[in-house]
């Protein structure tokens, strides 16, 4: 799908700019488009490296087993099928409140220990995603986000007189995404256990 | 009522700075040490977003240029007005559950072609960060534990992303609008 949007913005480009009589501007707009890419990249190091360094000492602080604690009552109700103290429900907790902080790099393995706990779960076909693996995977890729970090420093790049002015918006508009993920979840559940 | 939502973005970050070094130096971290240990990735994962970066650039940059994206915008704007959606974040929004590093390079574009501070480049900035690529995050857990039927995941994701899309139009136009 990517490869198509990609190639669909190169060649439709290309045509136009022919058909309006400026294919020269074609070869300007791509070299441009790559220096504004790499400067944007080589900008973004700053803030990243300071983020990160913040993330790391949130997490040697207890943070995300903090945040984790607060999650596990609304986990446990929105996966009955695990039993409590099940592993599977440790890296679940875990892997939501990393990404509630924006700890991607912590995030990823530990979603990837949630999936292989949920599959030793998995009583029926290993090859069709479980009840527990949809919700899970539902509240992943909805997750409320804090601190949009890489945004703000591209705004901080661009000149922006308030570079954190959408942390507010962000976090409001994850909050709505999030519930409407839970929901259509159990709806959906519902729908495919009376066989749809 | 909105007013909390920009307090929020105000206080978020300076809250944070203060309190995630006291907690750590509370719960005995050597501060210093263990913020550089973790900064120390950070050239890395931004000198791994230029690949992405440059592909996704140069096409939006070719497409601009060229007059097809005011095409596009032309042919879409008098559907999106009308619920308030400028027509320049449409490829975003279709790239974003995609590819987060290529809906970066849009978001980038934009910001730098209408500014930071104008309600598209506030709009655009929102719904980067509010969303996320879905189809990625499915395809990469999935298929680590070799589940090829995701029954009904993918509609639920896209559920959820369109929401957040549709929250963050209405959350810029109440707090920027």
């Amino acid at each position: 799908m990517v490869n198509y949007i990609w190639l669909g913005m190169m060649v439709v480009g290309i045509l136009v700019a022919a058909a309006n009589g400026h294919v020269e501007v074609v070869t300007k707009a791509a070299l441009e488009g790559a220096q504004v890419a790499v400067q944007t990249a080589i900008d973004l190091i700053a803030i990243i490296t300071f983020w990160l360094g913040v993330m790391k000492l949130a997490e040697a602080a207890g943070l995300v087993r903090a945040l984790a604690r607060m999650v596990q009552p609304i986990t446990n109700f929105l996966f009955p099928g695990i039993p409590r103290k099940h592993p599977a429900m440790g890296a679940i907790v875990m892997n939501l409140s990393a990404n509630i902080l924006g700890l991607g790099n912590a995030a990823t393995p530990m979603g990837l220990i949630a999936m292989q706990e949920l599959q030793k779960l998995n009583r029926g076909d290993p090859k069709t995603a479980t009840d527990a693996m949809c919700t899970f995977l539902a509240l992943n890729t909805s997750c409320i986000t804090l601190i949009p970090t890489t945004i703000i420093g591209i705004r901080l790049i661009y000149g922006s007189s308030d570079p954190t002015e959408i942390v507010g918006t962000t976090i409001f508009a994850t909050a709505a995404g999030m519930t409407a993920a839970i929901i259509m979840d159990r709806i959906l559940r519902y729908l495919y256990s009376k066989g749809w | 009522m909105f007013g909390i939502v920009s307090d929020l973005s105000r206080w978020a970050i300076p809250v944070v700075l203060l309190l995630v070094p006291l907690i750590a130096m509370i719960r005995g971290v050597s501060v210093f040490e263990t913020f550089v240990e973790g900064a120390e990735d950070g050239f890395g994962t931004a000198i791994k977003t230029i690949p992405y970066l440059v592909a996704m650039l140069v096409a939006i940059s070719v497409f601009r240029a060229s007059g097809a994206l005011d095409m596009l915008v032309g042919i879409c704007a008098p559907v999106l007005d009308k619920v308030g959606v400028p027509a320049e974040v449409l490829p975003h929004a279709i790239m974003r559950p995609l590819s987060g590093g290529a809906a970066l390079g849009i978001a980038t574009d934009i910001i730098k072609t209408d500014g930071p501070d104008s309600f598209i480049g506030r709009l655009v900035s929102t719904m980067q960060g509010s969303s996320d690529t879905t189809f990625y995050v499915l395809t990469l857990y999935f298929g680590s534990v070799g589940i090829s039927r995701y029954r009904y995941s993918i509609i639920s994701g896209l559920t959820a992303d369109f929401t957040t899309l549709v929250a963050s139009v209405y959350i810029c136009h109440k707090v920027f609008g």
